[in-house]
This record gives C-alpha cells, structure tokens and sequence, in this order.
C-alpha cells in the first residue's frame, strides 16, 4: 500500500502542512516539535538539498523510533558541514568514521545494541547509516552490500546529489550522463560524463532482496516521510536513496532545490518506487509529465547541450532514459492518461 | 576537565555559527492584494471571508464580509461577479465560485439569524440619504456602524430600489431583499417609506440633517420615436418590471415586442413569457455588441424567447409591427438595409435605457450635472459640501455592486468630513498576480456548478431559477481558493528551509524569520504556494 493522498482541497498533501487539516494528518516538519536533528548553524551552501533532505528524513525517524536512535554517517557534505571540530548541527546521538564504511560502521552499532539487549541492558535503539551518493556507490559499496547481504538491522539512507561535491564536484558512478563535472568536463566527441552503463544502487538492493527498498526526492515531503516511517516497520537491512540538487555541483539557483527534485519526477529522470522483498510495491506518479529539457535546462552541468547548436542527440538519449523509467517504473497513471 | 585523548575542546553546539551574515538578500513575509478584491466594485475582501468558509466558519466569513458588504445574499444573486473574471484560479481550471458561496454565506445568515453589530459611539451627527436602493442603504449601513444617527427617506412603498422594482422575482426572491434590508434597519437606521424628497435643500434643513446622501437611481425610461397607429399600446420596460410588484398585473397581450437589447430588455421579456405570452426581442445591433450579459441572453434563449438581431422598428400598426433589417458598418455602427418584415404585436415594450430623475436637486447652489448624471468628486461629494451622491445618478457603470461600493466609500467620506478632516483610503498592496504564485501545491479542483430549475418552471413560474450550493459543496468551493498573495498557513516555508530559519508561530500567529540563520536562499519564497514572501536585498 503507498501512501494515500489525503483528498482536500486546496492543497490537499501536497504542502508540508495545512491548517485545515488535524494535526496527526500534517507532516513531521510541520510540526512546532520536529527534531529538527539537524540544527540552525550547520555550514552547507545555500539551498543545499543534502541538508534538507536529511533533516526531513532523520526528524521523521526519530518520530519512528520514538527518539532511540543513533546515526553513523560517512564522509561528505553532510559531514563536513555539519560537524567543524568542535561544533556539531546534530541533535542526534551521531557518529563520524570513514568516507567509504559508513555501512560496516551501522552494523557493528546494531550488533552492540543487540548484544546490550540481550544482556537486559539499554532499549530498543535502532540504527541509521546515512552517506552521499559516492561513500554509497562507489567507495562504501562492499560494506553497503555485506550489511545488505546479511540483513543487518539498519536503515542506510544515500543522499544522492549525483557527484563528490564536497571535494569540488568529481564525478561519481551516479552521476547523470552528459553532466559536467571537475573530472567530465565538456570536451571533446562526448562532452561531460559518458554514457556508461549507469549504476542504480536502488535496483541492485533490491536484487539482495532486503526488506525495504525506496526512491523519494526533496520535493515530495509526504512520500519521503512516508517511506522513513514504513523502513522503520521492518528489521533488518533497508535502503532509501533520496535525490538532494546541489546547487553548487549542478550549477542551479539555490531557490530552485525544490523545484529541481520536483523535474526530476516529472520528466521520469528520477523515478520514485518502493519495493519491499524485491519486488516494487508502488511507483509515484507523474502529475505533469514534461520532456527532459525542463529537467536539465536550468542545470549549468548540462549548459553545454543547449549552446548554439543544442545536442539534440544527447538531450534524445537523455529523454530514451527518462522513457525507460517511465515504463519500468510505471510512473504514468494509466488511469489517467 | 578530563578529555579524550587527542581533545582539546568542549564540544559545541552549531548554533553559536551564525550563517545570517552570508545573506545578500533577506525574505520577507508580505501580504499582497488578491486580484478578486482588487476587482470587487463593492471592495470586498474576498479572499478574506473565503479563508474563514475554508475552515468552516461561516458566520466569521460572513461578519469579515458584511464589513464591506451588507448584502451577500442579494450580491449571490444578481451581482455580475466581475471578481470571478480576474480570479488567479481560472488560469488552473476555472475561478474560485465565489458568487456562490457569497450567496451560501448570506443564505445561512437569513437561516440562522446572524445579526450585523454597531459598535461605535453615538456622534450625535443625523445624515439625510435619500432612495433606498443598494447604494442609499448600503451608505445607511456603514454611516450607521460609524455611529451617525441616519434617516433614509424614499418615494416609494418598500425598500430595494431598482432591486425591487426592475429585477424579477425569479433571480431575486424578495423574502432575500427584505431580509437583508430589514437587517440594515435593525441596526437603528430609520426608514422613511412613500417619502418622495422633492428639494432636497429644504428636506435638510427642516429635518436639520448635518449631511446628505443621494441615491434616486435612473428610473425614467427612455422614449424613442416610432411612429404608430391609435391602438398601439407602447410601453416602457421599467414601468411594466414595476407594476409587477402591485396587485394588478400589466396587461400586455400574446405577442410582445420587447425593444433593445440591454439587461431590461432580457428581463422585461423573460417576465412576458412567465406570465403567458410569446415576447420577441428586436435590437438594432447583434449579440456580440449587446449590452446585455451573455450569460442572461443564453439564459432567455433556453427559455425560448426569440431574439430578433440587427433590426429596428419602423412603425407599429394596430396588431403588427414593421421592422427593417440592419447591418452593422465598418465602425460597428447599424446601418438600414431597406429590407423590411412584419411583426404581429399587441404591445411594444421599450426597453432603451433608463434616465436620472433630477428634479429634488434643482437650485442647488455649486451641484453639476453632466450628461444627466450628478457630478461628483473622488470622494463622492457633488459641487455642494456636505451633499453627497452615488449609484445610478453619478457617472459610473450601472449595477447593484458598484452602487453598494459608491455608498460604503461616501459613508467614509462623509463621516471625514462631518469630523472635519477627510479620508484616506490606507495604501493598496502589490496585486498578487499568477506568476507570483507557486500553483503546483493546489490540488485539483473543478468548479462546483450550481443547479438550475428545469425549463418548463422557468417558462411558466417565477420561481428562482439558479440554485444555491449546500454546505458540503460551498465548502469544497471555498477550499479551490489559492489565497493569492496573504498566507494560509500551508507550512511550506517552515518546512522547506534547509536552515530551519522559519519560526513557527502556531495556529493563526503565521510565521517568522531567524535571520541569524536565513543564509537567504530564497526557497521558501519559490515553494510558497500563494506568493506571500518576497526577496528584499541587504545593505551590505
Ligand atoms: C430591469 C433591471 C435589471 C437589473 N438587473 C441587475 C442585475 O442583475 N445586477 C446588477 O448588478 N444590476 C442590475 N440592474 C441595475 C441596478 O438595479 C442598479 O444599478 C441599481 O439598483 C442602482 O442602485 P441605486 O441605489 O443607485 O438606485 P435604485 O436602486 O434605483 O434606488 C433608488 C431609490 O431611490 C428612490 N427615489 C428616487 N427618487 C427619489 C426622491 N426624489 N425621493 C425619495 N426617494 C427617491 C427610488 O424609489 C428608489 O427606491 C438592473 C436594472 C434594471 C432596470
Ligand atoms: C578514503 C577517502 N578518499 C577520499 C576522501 C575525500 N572525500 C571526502 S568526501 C568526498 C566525496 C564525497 O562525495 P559524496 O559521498 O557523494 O558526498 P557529497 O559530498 O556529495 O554529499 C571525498 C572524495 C576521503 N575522505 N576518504
Ligand atoms: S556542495 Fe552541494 S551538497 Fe555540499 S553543502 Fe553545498 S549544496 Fe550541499
Ligand atoms: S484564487 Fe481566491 S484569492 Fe485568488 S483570485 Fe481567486 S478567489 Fe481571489
Ligand atoms: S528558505 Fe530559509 S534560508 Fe532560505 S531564504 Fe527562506 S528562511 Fe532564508
Ligand atoms: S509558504 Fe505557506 S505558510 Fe509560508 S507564507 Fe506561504 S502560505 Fe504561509
Ligand atoms: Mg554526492
């Protein structure tokens, strides 16, 4: 069962809240008594979608868990910004390791925790590893894989802003084709990143088969509470990777974080699923469905396809991406259309 | 204290980093002018009484509305709602039905006996308004609640005006009319009825009034030359819509010419065909160019009333009626054809227009007339101080609403000007136009329509013909509303700041900035849903 919309006009559940509505039918944001896990101070650049993305996840797991959790977190922006020795923007208890073992790092705090139960000592506190899309699917990915291998009780949440942007923007394996990036510049046959053949970390957890498996971007607050919540339903290991724009990185307006993750669903870039066992449960659905260009034209990574003589075969390979999730993930309403 | 290893430091917590001082740009929450409210010729705040209908509370809708407007029932019936034409909404779908939860609003009152409340202190001032029609009233109304005595004095023998003696009973009941003008009464305005004002300077100084408003209306019908035979019986449409409210019905005949093509004209004719005849209408001009609403001659048409396009009467016979074809000439202007056709009739109903019956106002020393309407200044003063007019009898466009707006700004004016000082209106705010808004957070909402009564009773009975919404559909009607430009609390832009800069304020307290933080990204004036929060640039 996905989330259900809640059907009232005027805004219904797309807003973060709405005074018309009870209270426990708001979001977790909109509450006065949010977490907000990660504080006021912290140092991301404006509009950093990583900073809301995970403030929106972590406030909604620690209602969850009824505030007993603790977060491992990998190397990145997330770190960095927010943990300057000796400050820290976390109101969680947090732990700092290593770029690429953040997921080892959850899993040996899930087995203390079990042990400490077992003995009669201490709740039941339940674990996060969060981390960028490179300590994800490129360094962290062994670690990533064993804690999913072997069902680890931990939820691990990528923050995916498709580059190392916290070393100056170096392509990652889930940076887009074609983007620009310091080390995919836009020169030569191929400008920006190749055309590889991609690597959606989202698809090959489900191939571990864990419990939880799900997408959500920075703009559909609902769903991505929804989804932090029902992880939190299951033991065991579970997987959520959030799209978070960069502003920096993506060379866009920092007012447009929101609007950007919105594009990305919309033009079927990024589809937004769960699965549960494997197998998808539900797929988020297209309200306005808009061809890619609205997607990438306000990006500076993709500028160089929209010169003088735009690329128009790249901005074709681009949307046959985006057509393809759309029928994989089933992410038009048939009803509707 | 005793340290870690390798720890020098305190831990400390990010708050003591204050990233306001990156800011180039600050928000700032506004509140801006729904472009509905901007339009309303009453200058209702519309988006205002619809935010509370949204939760439900109707009667705090309706006070917040009676404070511009006595009258939402009558106003949910006959005003044009000029207000629905400019509403954001329609750019989405189609506009909030904001007539129709007016009207719902102003049906609850009547059912549930809200009462409008003065307040003010007693001035010891008396202000003399003559016609008490919607302007003289709603004028009465607000003079009233700013604690003047007030005496309205009109010729005839029960209060509306044109809304009583021109508009049918099928789109205004007159229980409605009598409500909401006994409501005005209620809050201690005298009303002098059969009292026809015949000079008006003696009027204020035998009744030592401090202050006159003036609001007879148009009600002399314009003639125009038709030749005719003896037995013709030529009438004027105002006459024949008057003598509807007496006992002795007009007799008109089978066959009744109705002549023009404005809003009378419709009227006159749908009345003629409620009480049995066959009316047809002949206009010189075609629809496009008529003045009528083309809402009202759709409405005619469905009734089976004929219209007769690009024609003029020549002459009226005994029992038939000769008229030419037209055509229209390059400046739209009819032309005759010399083509002609037969018309049987045993009445011509004119329907051309109305004119200002302007004898209480002779010898008025400063008092101008143009056109044959009263000038007036912007504060609705005539050439004479202390003698005030609107409605019908100034020059403006002709209806209920911008008679109702022209009572409520002269009230404001003559209480100024009774206190020796003079009114000005507090600024308008920026309009809250559609590119300001962010309309991907509204959800989909087609308009509600409003019933309508089946055509055979609309052929033959007077009953009302538009219907009115229930409680459940004025209520989804309210909630299409975008709340162009003033926040609904939709908690947006406390969500949306990665900075967590937004203040919560709690329920009906809105929000503010902790510019310590704000870095000034300027996402939450982009995910505002209504355009509430602008960027304004620092002084760096
Ligand atoms: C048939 C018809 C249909 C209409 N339909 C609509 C409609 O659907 N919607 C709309 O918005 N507008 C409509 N109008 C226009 C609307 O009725 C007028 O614009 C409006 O009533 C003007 O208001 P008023 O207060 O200026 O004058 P009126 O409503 O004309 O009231 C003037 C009052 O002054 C009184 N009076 C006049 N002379 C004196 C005197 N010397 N002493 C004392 N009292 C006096 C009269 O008895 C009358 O009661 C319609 C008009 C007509 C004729
Ligand atoms: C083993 C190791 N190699 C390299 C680094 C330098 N480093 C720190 S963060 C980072 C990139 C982080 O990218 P990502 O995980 O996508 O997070 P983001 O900053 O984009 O949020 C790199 C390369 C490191 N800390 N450790
Ligand atoms: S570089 Fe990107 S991810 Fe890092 S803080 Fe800035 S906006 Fe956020
Ligand atoms: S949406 Fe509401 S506030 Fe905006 S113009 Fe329409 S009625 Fe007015
Ligand atoms: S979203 Fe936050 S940081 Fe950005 S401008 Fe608004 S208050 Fe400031
Ligand atoms: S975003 Fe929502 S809560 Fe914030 S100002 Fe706009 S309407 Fe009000
Ligand atoms: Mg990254």
């Amino acid at each position: 069962m996905s989330l259900q919309p809640v059907k009232f006009y005027q805004t219904g559940t797309f807003t973060v809240g709405n005074r018309l509505l009870a209270p426990e039918e708001r979001s977790v944001q909109a509450n006065m008594e949010r977490t907000n896990s990660l504080n006021s101070g912290h140092r991301a650049c404006q509009g950093c979608g990583e900073a809301l993305g995970a403030r929106y996840a972590i406030d909604a797991a620690m209602i969850a868990s009824q505030g007993q959790l603790v977060a491992a977190n990998a190397t990145g922006c997330l770190e960095v910004f927010s943990t300057p020795y000796p400050e820290t923007s976390w109101q969680i208890p947090w732990i700092h390791s290593l770029f690429g073992n953040a997921a080892a790092v959850a899993t040996g705090i899930a087995a203390a925790i079990k042990v400490k139960k077992a003995k009669g000592q201490g709740g039941d506190v339940r674990v996060v590893a969060q981390g960028g899309d490179g300590g994800t699917t490129d360094i962290g990915f062994g670690c990533l894989s064993g804690m999913f291998e072997r069902n680890d009780d931990v939820l691990y949440i990528c923050y995916d802003n498709g580059g190392y942007m916290n070393t100056g923007v170096q392509r990652s394996s889930a940076t887009p084709p074609a983007a620009r990036t310091a080390t995919t510049m836009p020169v030569g046959p191929e400008p920006g990143n190749a055309f590889g053949q991609g690597k959606f970390v989202p698809a090959i957890a489900m191939a571990h088969e864990i419990p939880y498996v799900a997408t959500a971007t920075v703009a559909d607050l609902r769903d991505l509470e929804y989804k932090v919540k029902k992880a939190m339903t299951f033991r065991g290991a579970r997987y959520i990777q959030i799209l978070v724009p960069c502003p920096l990185g993506w060379g866009a307006a920092s007012h447009d974080t929101i609007r950007l993750s919105r594009l990305a669903k919309e033009t079927g870039t990024f589809p937004v699923f769960e699965a549960e066992y494997g197998e998808i449960t539900s797929s988020s659905k297209i309200r306005r469905l808009l061809p890619v260009e609205e997607y990438l034209k306000p990006q500076k990574r993709f500028a160089h396809l929209f010169g003088k003589t735009p690329a128009i075969d790249t901005i074709a390979r681009l949307q046959a991406i985006a057509d393809k999730n759309i029928r994989r993930y089933q992410m038009l309403d048939k009803e509707a259309n | 204290m005793d340290k870690p290893y390798a720890i020098t430091l305190d831990p400390g917590s990010s708050l003591a980093n204050h990233t306001g001082s990156w800011r180039t740009e600050r928000p700032v929450y506004v509140d801006r002018l729904p472009p509905c409210n901007n339009q309303c010729p009453a200058g209702e705040d519309i988006q205002g009484w619809l935010f509370h209908a949204e939760s439900g509370n109707y009667e705090k809708a309706w006070q917040h509305l009676t404070k511009d407007n006595p009258f939402p029932a009558i106003m949910g019936r006959v005003c044009y709602h000029s207000c629905e034409s400019v509403c954001n909404r329609a750019k989405i779908d189609s506009p909030v039905g904001i007539n129709s939860v007016e009207r719902f609003l102003g049906d609850e009152a009547i059912k549930r006996k809200w009462k409008l409340s003065q307040t003010a202190a007693d001035t010891g001032k008396h202000v003399l308004v003559v016609g008490a029609g919607p302007s003289g009233m709603s004028a009465a109304y607000h003079l009233r609640r700013f604690g003047h005595r007030v005496t309205v004095y009109d010729a005839g023998p029960f209060m509306g005006g044109m809304m009583r003696f021109g508009i049918p009973k099928y789109r205004l009941p007159r229980d409605i009319l009598d409500a909401e003008m006994q409501r005005v009464v209620d809050l201690g305005v005298e009303v002098k009825l059969n009292s026809k004002v015949d000079n008006i300077l003696e009027t204020m100084k035998s009744g030592k009034f401090d202050a006159a408003f003036l609001a007879v209306g148009a009600h002399i019908g314009k003639r125009a030359f038709i030749p005719a035979g003896a037995v013709s019986k030529i009438v004027d449409a105002i006459s024949v819509l008057r003598s509807m409210e007496n006992e002795e019905k007009p007799m008109l005949g089978r066959r009744v010419i109705v002549y023009g093509g404005g809003n009378t004209a419709i009227d006159v004719a749908r009345t003629a065909k409620r009480m049995g005849a066959e009316p047809i209408i002949v206009y010189r001009r075609n629809r496009e160019k008529a003045p009528a609403h083309d809402f009202e001659i759709e409405e005619a048409m469905q009734e089976g009333i004929m219209i007769k396009w690009l024609s003029t009467i020549k002459e009226a016979g005994d029992a038939n009626i000769t008229i030419e074809k037209m055509v229209l000439d390059d400046t739209g202007f009819p032309q005759p054809t010399g083509e002609f056709e037969t018309l049987e009739a045993d009445s011509v109903v004119l329907a051309l227009g109305q004119d200002v019956d302007l004898g209480l106002l002779e010898g008025v020393p400063g008092l101008a007339v143009a056109d044959g309407v009263v000038t007036v200044d912007p504060n609705m003063m005539t050439g004479h101080a202390g003698i005030f007019a609107g409605g019908d009898m100034v020059p403006a466009d002709r209806n209920i609403t911008i008679a109702v707006g022209h009572g409520k700004k002269a009230a404001r004016n003559i209480d100024a000007w009774l206190r020796g000082t003079s009114y000005t209106a507090p600024e308008k705010h920026a309009v809250a136009n559609f590119e300001s808004l962010n309309t991907w957070y509204y959800a989909d909402a087609p308009k509600t329509v409003r019933p309508m009564l089946d055509i055979i009773r609309r052929q033959s009975t007077f009953e009302e013909v538009q219907g009115g919404l229930d409680e459940s559909t004025a209520l989804f009607e309210a909630r299409r509303c975008l709340s162009c430009g003033n926040c609904f609390e939709c908690d947006n832009c406390y969500g949306v700041c990665p900075d967590n800069a937004v203040i919560k304020l709690g329920p009906g307290n809105r929000f503010k900035f902790n510019l310590d933080y704000c870095k000034g990204c300027g996402m939450c004036v982009a995910e505002c849903p209504c355009g509430a929060i602008t960027m304004e640039p620092e002084n760096i």
